[in-house]
């Protein structure tokens, strides 16, 4: 067990590390000369050659790196040459909670709803139900986010006027207001893992209801939403769990565009106007947090299996 | 990251005929539906010049944001007066030959990359498939945004910035292909008699790995479109006044409370086209990817 989680964990850290480099290289092809930006109209050779010394530029790139490493563990990820704030804390402490926001609230509601459905569909297999909720899937699955969140501003926001349209609202300062606002984005996003949700649901379950030891539990008398919610269902944890993490990529890409159709200041918005204004430094933040979110949530999935499937702990 | 599990040994089925996939179509109603529209946006793009009402940039100063309506503008105009059935007809160009030649470059990058790493085994093998490790650790769309960050906009770019964000996945499926042939006996049996290695690859394994890769790359058309509109519409991709349709949506989004045509109207096209991909890649998927008929 602990030989299996001690190599799991070094092979996250080896991608880390490579995704690392890669984007530490983002910063250096990036076109144009960082420095020169950085001074603008204060420019003079002199002034050029001491911040080149001053932020380490002149020394070897493997240095730099190690350096830039160094900085970004401990929280130094430069300073905006716009803002003139530092990265850490518009990317980190700013952008990043709007964004996990989101994620977060889209699949609760995925879940919430998508596993209920695929129950329906599991146990009503191959009726008008299971026909509308497989219609339904399919074009979840392959309808694009930003479209599907403009028509709700359009059907919600303009026509009905029940929900605000723009903008954030952070929930652990007003949480009806958070909630309020986050109500369209949510929806829009979790679409896509809703569907998935439910064909995942259903395929698992059908499969499971088919065991023999269903056809014992309903012989020893138990009751039909005993047998389907808690015997069936369970079979459905572990495939659950495997899609959430290897969808993460998905949702934080999904997140990027729904926050551009609502106007959430989240991750999304903060790289698309970074490269607008050819902040790579702040396009590089985004690339790391995306990264080590996505590996270490997938690193969580895997130490979680032997927890969830006593079959699969290594013995 | 999760590993990924090998399919047991035996290689993929056959490819089937064109019958088989005619009969396919036969007793699946929906798939010829899907095949159909795609095709008509295939043709739609293809002669677009002809079939569109008005050349894509063209102003109508007479008519800005006119609703969809019997005359000159069918489906309306959007804000500089240019007729959206128009640009929404060229747009499906831009749609389809992004989304192609995303998918070629990721395909060529994954075949050469997977090929390489399930060959040379080793060390070789190792480090290829952590480079390949830390390309899925992106989501393909941040990854496009990091590329676009350094290339600049433009069509050109989108599909070299998309195609490189797919080349991961493909990477990884060519190898596995790659060491499911190479475990066959038919290979083994080859080398035995002195076929030279390279006679091995050419005749035996690259067969064996083209044609389940070009049934990923069929499925993966989709995603490519969503991924380059998306960039698009994040106002990064292509720029104004070219007529796609991520572009057009994004410029939609702004009016949408007094004319919600303009988004409407691209939107619509985007979302029937993925719908109908979509289901001819289950379809392709279901025809010729055995691993999923003995699962579903």
């Amino acid at each position: 067990m602990a030989w299996f989680a001690a190599r799991k964990v070094l092979q996250t850290l080896m991608v880390l590390l490579i995704v690392s480099v890669a984007s530490f290289s983002l910063l250096k092809l990036a076109p144009g000369d960082p420095v020169q930006l950085m001074l603008g109209s204060e420019y003079s050779p002199e002034a050029h050659a001491s911040l080149m010394a001053q932020l380490g530029l002149d020394r070897p790139v493997a240095e730099q790196y190690l350096r830039w490493l160094g900085g970004f563990l401990v929280g130094d990820w430069g300073t905006s040459f716009i803002s003139k704030a530092p990265i850490f804390q518009y990317a980190f402490m700013e952008a990043l909670p709007v964004t996990l926001t989101l994620a977060a609230s889209a699949l609760a509601l995925a879940v919430l709803i998508g596993v209920p459905l695929g129950v329906l569909s599991a146990t009503r297999k191959d009726t008008g139900w299971d026909a509308a909720v497989a219609t339904l899937t399919l074009t979840g699955t392959s309808f694009p986010s930003f479209y599907l969140g403009i028509l709700l501003i359009w059907i919600f926001g303009v026509k009905l006027a029940l929900f605000p349209t723009l903008g954030f609202v952070a929930p652990w300062n007003d949480l009806w207001g958070g909630i309020v606002h986050m109500t369209l984005p949510a929806i829009t996003l979790s679409t896509y893992f809703l569907a998935m949700i439910v064909r995942l649901t259903r395929a698992n379950l059908i499969e499971a209801l088919e065991q023999p030891y269903i056809a014992a539990a309903r012989a020893r008398g138990e009751p039909r939403w005993r047998v389907v919610w808690v015997h069936g269902l369970r079979n459905v944890m572990l495939p659950l769990v495997t899609i959430l993490g290897l969808q993460l990529g998905a949702l934080l890409q999904g997140a990027v565009l729904t926050e551009t159709v609502f106007s959430l200041p989240g991750v999304g918005q903060m790289m698309t106007s970074a490269v607008l204004n050819r902040e790579y430094g702040v396009v590089q933040a985004g690339v790391m947090m995306t990264a080590c979110l996505f590996v270490l949530t997938n690193l969580a999935v895997d130490l979680a299996y032997p927890y969830l499937d006593p079959r699969l702990r290594p013995r | 990251m999760a590993d990924v599990t090998l399919p047991a040994a035996g290689l993929r089925r056959r490819p089937a005929t064109l019958a088989g996939v005619w009969a396919y179509a036969r007793s699946h109603v929906w798939f010829l539906i899907a095949c159909a529209v795609a095709l008509a946006y295939v043709l739609a793009a293809a002669f677009a010049p002809w079939v569109a009402p008005h050349a894509p940039t063209d102003q109508d100063m007479m008519n800005f944001m006119s609703p969809p309506a019997w005359g000159p503008h069918l489906l309306g105009t959007d804000s500089f007066g240019q007729d959206l059935l128009s640009r929404t007809i060229y747009g499906a160009r831009y749609a389809l030959a992004i989304g192609l030649g995303a998918v070629a470059i990721g395909a060529f990058g994954g075949l050469v990359i997977g090929m390489a790493a399930g060959l040379s085994g080793g060390a070789v093998e190792w480090a290829l498939m952590r480079f390949v490790d830390a390309l899925l650790a992106l989501p393909s769309l941040i990854m496009a945004i990091a590329f676009i960050s350094i290339l600049g906009q433009g069509v050109d770019k989108v599909v070299l910035a998309v195609g490189v964000a797919l080349i991961g996945p493909f990477s990884r499926t060519v190898r596995g292909d790659v060491l499911q042939v190479k475990a066959q006996a038919f290979v083994e049996a080859a080398g035995l008699m002195g076929v030279k290695r390279l006679m091995v690859v050419w005749r035996h394994v690259l067969p064996n790995v083209i044609f389940p890769l070009a049934v990923q790359a069929t499925i993966r058309v989709s995603y490519a479109i969503l991924v380059s509109s998306g960039l698009s519409f994040l106002g990064i991709g292509v720029t104004p006044p070219t007529p796609d349709w991520g572009l057009m949506i994004a410029e939609g989004r702004s009016f949408v409370s007094f004319a919600p045509w303009i988004a409407g109207v691209p939107g619509a096209a985007l979302a029937i086209l993925l719908i109908a991909l979509s289901v001819v890649g289950d379809g392709v998927r279901e025809q010729f990817d055995p691993k999923l008929k003995k699962e579903a």
